[in-house]
């Protein structure tokens, strides 16, 4: 009733190959994304913007770059927290060399760093495929870790052996440092998240996005029919890492401020596929709602026993937590094994019908 | 199926607010201090015992004083799993009441510091973080006193210039530094090379990679060096599979030193037997034998509020969480004393309080812990303060102190530290120099 | 001295310098290669009859070492405490194929993957709870000593160990090629749908197959709990365990047993005599390059089975 297509003609090929076809849809994108500049900056305190949104905007970032591999382009990869690692180490090599470089512009390019990196651990995936590509992977996850762990130039020889995010502004906003407040930071990452996912939408349902899905679906069809495995496979690669790169820097930059190679280490390559997995492969809406599921609901649980004046131990609540969590994921998975973007689709079927049954 | 939909958007619709609700509590009269734990994860084994200690001191304080000057303390715990992004989320949701904080992480410190100039937040890093942070003119807000992994590495080598019959024995010896490939276990490094120059000793740096399961091939490099001492800067797992293999290789187990992260009763217990004449540089004896220990059976357990059970009273870890909850409450009597407070402290007076700490023997022969740890005075250059290093070593029933205290070499130490505070803190963070001179 | 000398001609002559190290070096990386094998497997059992990555492998090695010792230092006796330890493996596993593999029968593997995280979540939590997270000692009875053997020092318990590894894994091949179940089992392996037709029970298959590999991990976890302590970290070798599976072929028993060999001995030497070149703590890495240099030439792993595609 409330989301009805009815009644909306499509006159042009265009407005067919709108990214929203639908009205509703378009309203409803359009107001969030609104809110999502206005209301929080506004309303949010600082534990709110520090400790839920910026996290889950990087992430959403990082899981919509491994989204378009894994999802779309059909190649498994446990190397994020690689990659990740790679477009902070480069953002904080850049801004340090080149002090006077738009902070915008260091995102940037370390995302091409990444990008480039990216392209050369990809080149297993022209010979293995699967589980034995995502393990593959491990490689460049393990590899860089210890890179970056042992060459002392990556973090400019400082004794504490960490980065630490420079003070930058933005049209005279600082947005990195110690002193950037909490809200230029959120609008920074809301900002590049927007931009990124509006291009990933587009990259997938054009000529990029479908060779990639031929790739994923069969690749020796895909082949023959012209697509080339190789280019293809390592473009995929290359804009995977440049968003993951980007996602890495932000992680330093925009939300801890300063870091060592454990923030990048295996458990986050493994966060970023769960979020795509549980949100949905292939979908970019996916990639935030699993984004959201990985971030919120363990930050949830451990406000659940405060807020309804339950004092538990802090250990047994933790272990509860952590065993909730999994049982959620079950859960999940098994109404809906295709992901919360399923989820979604089924909900919004159901509401062009609602409240008539049929 | 419409009901099965039904939990599904139910499920979903509570895991979207539900953090709307976040955690709100009741606020009072009494000093809040925050405690970032790790009972669960994999560094569990160490992080239960020193938040056992920190709960027993302050509930002992509570019970036994009132608090601190009658005023109560208030402590709240947050499990971090020792993960950096975990901690930041308790901080964020803690740092509004708090005026210190004992980040309990390498990571989580080097996270917090940047950030307690703005928030008023005292960090007091006991024996870890960042060791340039000691450099108080640089780093006001950042205290990691009893002592820096510099001066411990220096104290080693001194116990081993002792145990050698002087320094100038050293020449030739060969010594090997076993690492946790992380900026922690890299700390030792500088200071050791330098002193392997200085004293002619051969220096040999092998790291393991986290998380140190697996350690043969380290194992065997020892094997083929032959080291004369060992220094060991382990942490969780990798501490107990290092003294196991050094064990199992039979190496003479008393020339095996561990910083003092890698010396706890969770460090040897699997290795068994085999740990027997393991040692480990620390800052505070362990065992119970100590006066507080008996008023925290008498005013805590015997009431029934201990947070561990009684035979875990004196285990290094335990004793270090005390240590460290002793140190945060004289920094606020400190403080208190100076503002003349009959409330709780601003995060600027516990931050003087720090600063200002001056640890007499005879005040800590009234705390009950004369012996447990050496007297202590801060200044404003200096935040790793004056303390001493011991040696202590596993009997195979209890780690006991078998040296003297031994002063770090802070001659050496401190050129190098003031430069690394430049470093990190003047052209990192760009914080300005303070003159000390300058504070009262 | 050049590169080129340094990196090649410098270890080589130091391997032949010293040839009793070298063995020690060798005999040290067959015996932890054995251990991986032995994590590996518990992998390869599950993978191959259900086709299911189980993330959860590593956690359940910690399960059933957290569960052994808890009911040994709760005073039963070591084999009491072993054969309820395998109850509860068993027990476990009818859980796992009742809650979590037949709602998702048919579904793609990565699908079937997320699941076992959701597991590997439930079981962490689970453990912890129900022991405790400290560290728990596990004494297998065998002394930590080693013993010289022409020249090369070898550990007691390593050895038991890598026997002990050695002995399941000729249970497991007989067990695979010789029993009616283990019959059916490889059936299910190669066709999941034919095996049904012709009346081979699949969930009874799939209970056997995971209690099997929570036997499995069991036994991987005393060998490695002997090592480190019983404790959370257990669950980490997990990640040991991945470079042997690419090496051996997700599929194949003999595969993980070679492949962990292959590992564990590659790893030692690079980290003995090339490490140091490089500043040491390349194991890791290591192992998986050794891996992916493989895969280049044989993408199917060494015992893997060749897919041959048709369009």
């Amino acid at each position: 009733m409330i989301y009805r297509e009815a009644g909306q003609f499509k006159t042009t090929y265009a407005a067919d190959q709108a990214i929203f076809p639908i009205l509703q849809d378009r309203i409803f994108v359009a107001l969030a994304v609104v809110g999502a500049f206005v209301i929080p900056v506004r309303f949010a305190n600082e534990y709110w913007l520090q400790a839920v949104l910026i996290p889950f905007l990087i992430y959403a970032l990082a899981a919509l770059g491994l989204n378009l591999l894994t999802g779309y382009a059909g190649q498994l990869s446990l190397g994020t927290g690689g990659f990740m690692a790679v477009g902070a180490y480069s953002a904080f090599k850049l801004a340090s060399a080149f002090p006077a470089l738009n902070i915008v512009l260091v995102f940037l390019l370390s995302g091409l760093v990444a990008a480039l990196v990216g392209v050369v651990f990809g080149i297993p995936s022209l010979r293995i495929k699967g589980f034995y590509l995502a393990v593959a992977t491990l490689a460049a996850q393990f590899f860089l870790i210890w890179l970056f762990n042992k060459v002392g130039w990556f973090v400019n020889y400082a004794p504490s052996g960490t980065i630490t995010a420079p003070p930058r502004t933005v049209f005279g906003v600082m947005v990195t440092g110690p002193d950037a407040a909490a809200g230029a930071r959120y609008v920074a990452a809301l900002a590049f998240v927007a931009v990124f996912a509006l291009i990933a939408k587009n990259l997938v349902r054009g000529r990029v996005g479908r060779s990639w899905m031929a790739i994923r679906d069969r690749d020796i069809a895909a082949e023959i029919i012209g697509v080339r495995p190789l280019r293809t496979k390592l473009l995929a690669f290359a804009i995977s890492s440049f968003y993951c790169g980007i996602a890495g820097a932000e992680l330093v930059f925009l939300y801890l401020g300063s870091a060592e190679t454990l923030a990048f280490d295996i458990n986050l390559s493994f966060l970023v596929l769960f979020m795509v997995i549980i949100g949905g492969l292939g979908s970019v809406l996916g990639s935030f709602l699993g984004a959201a599921f990985i971030v919120l609901v363990p930050i949830f649980l451990t406000n659940v026993p405060h807020t309804v004046g339950l004092n538990l131990p802090v250990a047994l609540a933790k272990q509860i937590e952590l065993m909730i969590f999994g049982g959620l994921i079950l859960f999940f998975l098994i109404v809906e094994p295709h992901g919360l973007a399923r989820l979604w689709q089924i909900t919004k079927e159901k509401l062009r019908l609602w409240p008539f049954p049929h | 199926m419409i009901s099965k939909r039904f939990v599904v958007v139910a499920v979903a619709l509570a895991l979207a607010l539900g953090p709307l609700a976040s955690a709100v509590l009741a606020q009072g009269p009494s000093i809040f201090i925050p405690l970032l734990v790790y009972r669960t994860g994999p560094y569990a084994p160490s992080g239960i015992p020193n938040a056992n200690g920190f709960q027993d001191y302050f509930n002992l304080l509570n019970e036994r004083d009132g608090g601190i000057n009658g005023v109560k303390i208030a402590v709240e715990e947050c499990e971090t799993q020792y993960d950096t992004k975990q901690g930041v989320e308790c901080y964020e949701r803690l740092k509004s009441k708090a005026v210190l904080i004992n980040p309990y992480s390498t990571g989580i410190t080097y996270q917090l510091i940047p950030k307690a100039p703005g928030d008023k937040v005292v960090v007091h890093s006991m024996g870890y973080g960042m060791t340039a942070s000691a450099d108080g003119r640089y780093f006001p807000w950042v205290f990691n006193f009893p002592m820096t992994y510099w001066s411990q590495a220096s104290s080693f080598v001194k116990y081993v210039g002792a145990q050698e019959g002087g320094l100038e024995k050293l020449k030739g010896k060969k010594i090997v530094h076993i690492f946790h490939n992380s900026p922690y276990g890299k700390e030792a490094n500088p200071t050791l090379e330098t002193l392997a120059k200085a004293h002619g000793f051969e220096l040999t740096l092998l790291a393991v990679d986290h998380p140190g399961q697996e350690q043969k091939a380290t194992w065997l490099q020892v094997r083929r060096i032959n080291p004369d001492w060992i220094y060991l800067s382990g942490w969780g797992v990798m501490n107990g599979v290092a003294v196991k293999e050094a064990a199992g290789i039979g190496y003479k187990m008393d020339r095996l030193v561990g910083n003092w992260w890698s010396g706890s009763e969770s460090d040897v217990i699997p290795a068994g037997d085999g740990a027997k004449g393991y040692k480990s540089m620390t800052f505070h004896a362990p065992g119970a034998g100590f006066k507080v220990h008996q008023d925290v059976i008498k005013h805590v357990y015997d009431k029934g509020k201990g947070a561990a059970k009684k035979e875990a009273l004196g285990e290094v870890y335990h004793n270090r969480g005390m240590i460290n909850a002793m140190l945060n409450a004289e920094a606020i009597r400190t403080a208190m004393a100076k503002y003349n407070l009959k409330t709780a402290p601003t995060g600027e007076q516990v931050r003087w309080g720090f600063e200002n700490l001056d640890l007499t023997e005879a005040q800590l022969d009234k705390l009950g812990m004369k012996g447990m740890i050496r007297p202590l005075k801060v200044s404003c250059e200096n935040h790793e303060g004056n303390g001493l290093a011991a040696v202590q070593q596993w009997d195979g029933k209890q780690w006991k102190v078998v040296s003297d205290w031994i002063e770090p070499m802070r001659n050496v130490v401190r050129p190098k530290l003031e430069e690394a505070a430049v470093q990190e803190g003047g052209e990192k963070l760009k914080y300005a120099k303070r003159d000390c001179s300058k504070e009262k | 001295m050049s590169v080129f000398q340094q990196v090649l001609i410098g270890p080589l002559k130091d391997i032949g310098s010293n040839p009793a190290f070298f063995g020690e070096v060798v005999i040290g990386g067959i015996l932890a290669g054995m251990l991986y094998s032995l994590v590996a497997l518990g992998f390869v059992l599950i993978f191959k009859a259900s086709g299911v990555f189980n993330f959860a492998q590593g956690v359940m090695v910690l399960f059933a070492a957290l569960t052994l010792v808890g009911l040994i230092e709760r005073g039963a006796g070591v084999w009491v405490a072993l054969a309820a330890t395998a109850l509860v493996m068993i027990v476990l596993a009818f859980a796992i194929e009742r809650a979590v593999l037949r709602p998702l029968v048919n579904q793609p593997q990565i699908i079937l993957f997320m699941a076992t995280i959701g597991l590997n979540f439930f079981l962490e939590g689970f453990g912890e709870m129900l022991w405790g997270a400290n560290v728990k000692k596990l004494d297998v009875g065998i002394p930590d000593r080693s013993f010289m053997a022409a020249g090369m020092q070898i550990n007691q318990l390593e050895l038991s160990a890598g026997g002990i590894a050695a002995i399941l894994v000729v249970v497991l091949a007989i067990f695979f090629q010789k029993t009616r179940i283990g019959r059916a089992l490889r059936a299910v392996a190669d066709d999941h749908e034919a095996a049904l037709s012709i009346g081979i029970p699949l969930k009874t298959i799939w209970v056997v197959v995971w209690s099997v590999a929570g036997l499995v991990a069991i036994v991987a976890g005393i060998m490695w709990g002997a090592k480190s302590g019983v404790q959370f970290s257990l669950s980490l070798i997990a990640l040991k365990a991945l470079p042997v599976l690419i090496l051996g072929g997700f599929e194949s028993v003999p595969g993980a047993i070679v492949g962990g060999l292959i590992i564990g001995v590659g790893e030692k030497i690079g980290e003995v005599y090339w490490g140091p070149l490089v500043g040491g703590a390349i194991e890791n890495w290591f192992a998986y390059v050794l891996a992916l240099a493989f895969l280049l030439i044989r993408p199917q792993g060494l015992f893997g089975e060749k897919i041959i595609e048709r369009v």
